[in-house]
């Protein structure tokens, strides 16, 4: 992939299951984790907060203003675009034509029945008039213009309403259960209604548990289902979105290696480089080299697969790493990293061989116990090249040497460079570490 | 300056999926080893080797139906003296280990070269265990780190390297022959050998909790 920026750019808009992972530094809301509209993870993820953080201000929020949140989670939700959607439900309801005729129709139809019904009965009906006008013709634009996941997610909202209305079949349970709600709701209210003196303080309280009771009885299945489709919905995201990464990494690098390679073909050496790198890299991806294992960002072990990468590309060697133990990055631990990375530069550019072997191990860790005092970290490199005298003047090699055994000592470490004609070079270096 | 006999020549059964795979090992192989079959997933190598009863079985640790742990607990109990040498081009660790528990006398990639791979076979069919660098680094890893709630087991001995042991991984991990090992150490090659087959030894028959926890936490 590396080898191949641009087209990393070109994939996103050609890719049919497209990731959603929001554009660097844009404010979208994120439907894939959203619990309503996907509004607080969208925020959550533009700003780098997380989302439960996000989700409980927006209630304080709510709570606090009494209500002013939600009407501005509904305002949020209209005026910012989906993740995976070009425009957000407000742009795209002003361009729907034929949807803002339907709504305003609605509203004609719906103020003409408000007018006669108010000539018969002048009473509490006026008054719900004009805000009703407003809600369905707005409502109507939102529901055109929503996406196709949150047409449905509204359709389930409108549902119990359905069913209160009793409008399909139901089992003999569901019909109980309204029935006790039912039940329960007037006793509630009625309760409420009701003065006694002796029971004034308890009388609320009592009538809310009631109340709420009903409310649960009443809905809480539907709740439930809602809870369950939504994380039934986000797992068949995930798995799409895994499929669509393992699609678009084989066709980002093994695709354009295989291409590469049959270009390559009549040049052996650059064949077996780029087969290299793709190993490595397909390693990476499978068995997850870093990230995975402790190898934690900014480690020894890390540092020294950044190592192997960079002289293995620059100098067309193989360099046959093992690493035992890890630790933390500190200068002296970098100072070894460095000397290390002198060390193979230097097998690679004059051993004359193609492998390089590459020993690191952390040891005699914890045994005196806490505070690691004591650990050592050290690395061997080592190739089966040429190798040189050591005691003749070699004054190329000599400048690098010392750079290596200047370096560990000016750190408190050590290095041991041991070299023959014909049988190689060896470099031990050992430095303390945390 | 001998020829080896054809009685001597190690009985070989290849075990891989990879039909690429099998006609490059046979064009290079086949000359020093009586390469006596080959079979391309489980059932049908375990139905092979019963029938031949090889001295040494080239087994690929990833296949299609149920990878190579399965052909080695399928054979071991049967024909204890038919050896395994295991072949990855994975070298995830947990794999490795298991195969190695399993009871394969040893473990190479299949980057490593024609020579090597020879040796390898050679020293498993004399009854040597192969350890490839990145096993010795692997075992290393599992063995050293110390941590204080190992539990006492049943038999301490198995659950630590002596030295000596460390040593020796530590040399294969660089890269290191036997030969070059031995000439390292002052020690023979054959107790090198020695000290090898004793590592294989205690990665099989190790309780050390700290092995299989080693090996989950590296499974992704």
């Amino acid at each position: 992939m590396t080898n191949q920026p641009q087209t990393q750019g070109r994939r996103h808009r050609h890719d049919p299951f497209r990731l959603h992972q929001p554009p660097n530094g844009q404010l979208r809301r994120d439907p894939a984790q959203r619990i309503a509209g996907g509004v607080a993870a969208g925020l959550a993820a533009w700003k780098g907060y997380n989302v439960t953080t996000v989700r409980i201000v927006f209630v304080l929020i709510t709570v606090v203003t009494s209500g002013t949140g939600v009407a501005l989670y509904v305002a949020a939700w209209l005026f910012l675009p989906a993740a995976d959607q070009d425009a957000s439900i407000a742009a795209k309801a002003r361009n729907d034509s034929k949807g803002i005729a339907l709504a305003v129709g609605l509203a004609v139809l719906l103020t003409v029945f408000l007018l006669v019904a108010g000539v018969f009965n002048d009473g509490w009906l006026a008054g719900w008039a004009w805000p009703q006008v407003f809600s369905v013709a707005g409502l109507t634009l939102i529901w055109r213009n929503a996406p196709e996941e949150e047409q449905a997610s509204l359709k389930r909202m409108v549902e119990p309403l359905e069913a209160a209305a009793g409008g399909s079949s139901r089992g003999k349970l569901s019909v109980a259960r309204i029935v006790l709600a039912g039940v329960l709701l007037i006793a509630g209210v009625t309760w409420l209604a009701t003065d006694k003196k002796e029971i004034a303080l308890l009388r609320p309280l009592g009538a809310v548990v009631l109340v709420i009771a009903a409310i649960v009885l009443l809905l809480g299945p539907w709740w439930l289902r809602i809870g369950r489709d939504l994380v039934e919905e986000r797992q068949a995201r995930v798995r799409l979105e895994e499929r669509a990464e393992v699609a678009s990494r084989v066709h980002d690098s093994v695709l354009q290696t295989l291409a590469l390679i049959q270009r390559q073909a009549e040049d052996p050496q650059k064949v077996i480089s780029l087969a290299r790198v793709q190993e490595r890299e397909l390693r990476d991806v499978l068995f997850g080299g870093p990230g995975s294992r402790k190898e934690a960002e900014g480690s020894f072990a890390s540092a020294l697969r950044e190592l192997q990468q960079d002289v293995e590309s620059r100098y067309g060697v193989q360099v046959e790493m093992v690493t035992v133990g890890e630790c933390m990055l500190t200068d002296r631990v970098d100072a070894l990293v460095a000397a290390a990375r002198e060390a193979t530069v230097n097998a690679a550019k004059w051993s004359g061989v193609s492998v390089i072997s590459l020993f690191a191990e952390v040891e005699g860790a914890g045994v005196e116990g806490a505070g690691g005092e004591g650990r050592v970290a050290s690395v061997v490199v080592r190739d089966r090249g040429k190798g040189f005298d050591p005691s003749s003047v070699q004054p190329d090699r000599k400048g690098v040497a010392e750079s290596i055994r200047g370096r560990m000592a000016r750190f408190g470490g050590t290095a041991v460079i041991t070299s023959e004609i014909g049988e190689g070079t060896k470099v031990t270096l050992t430095m303390p570490c945390p | 300056m001998t020829v080896p006999s054809q009685r001597t020549r190690p009985r070989v059964v290849l075990v891989d999926d990879h039909g690429l795979f099998r006609s490059g090992v046979r064009a290079e192989l086949g000359r020093q080893f009586d390469l006596v079959g080959e079979a391309d997933d489980v059932q049908p190598a375990i139905d092979l080797i019963t029938g031949l009863v090889p001295d040494v079985v080239l087994l690929d640790v990833h296949m299609p139906g149920g990878g190579g742990q399965a052909v080695i607990e399928a054979i071991k109990p049967r024909f204890p003296d038919v050896r395994f040498l295991a072949l990855s081009a994975s070298d995830a660790p947990e794999d490795v280990i298991a195969v190695i528990r399993a009871g394969a006398r040893g473990y190479v990639t299949k980057t490593i070269s024609t020579g090597e791979l020879a040796d390898a076979i050679q020293r498993v069919a004399d009854g040597d265990a192969v350890f490839s660098h990145r096993l010795a680094g692997f075992v290393l890893d599992a063995f050293s780190s110390a941590s204080p709630e190992v539990k006492p087991s049943f038999d301490p001995e198995l659950d630590q390297l002596t030295n000596r042991e460390r040593e020796v991984l530590r040399l294969i991990a660089q890269g290191y022959t036997y030969k070059e090992i031995a000439k390292e150490l002052f020690i023979s090659v054959k107790t090198v050998e020695t000290h090898v087959s004793s590592v294989l030894r205690k990665l099989q028959l190790s309780t050390r909790h700290q092995l299989t926890r080693w090996a989950a936490e590296r499974h992704l």
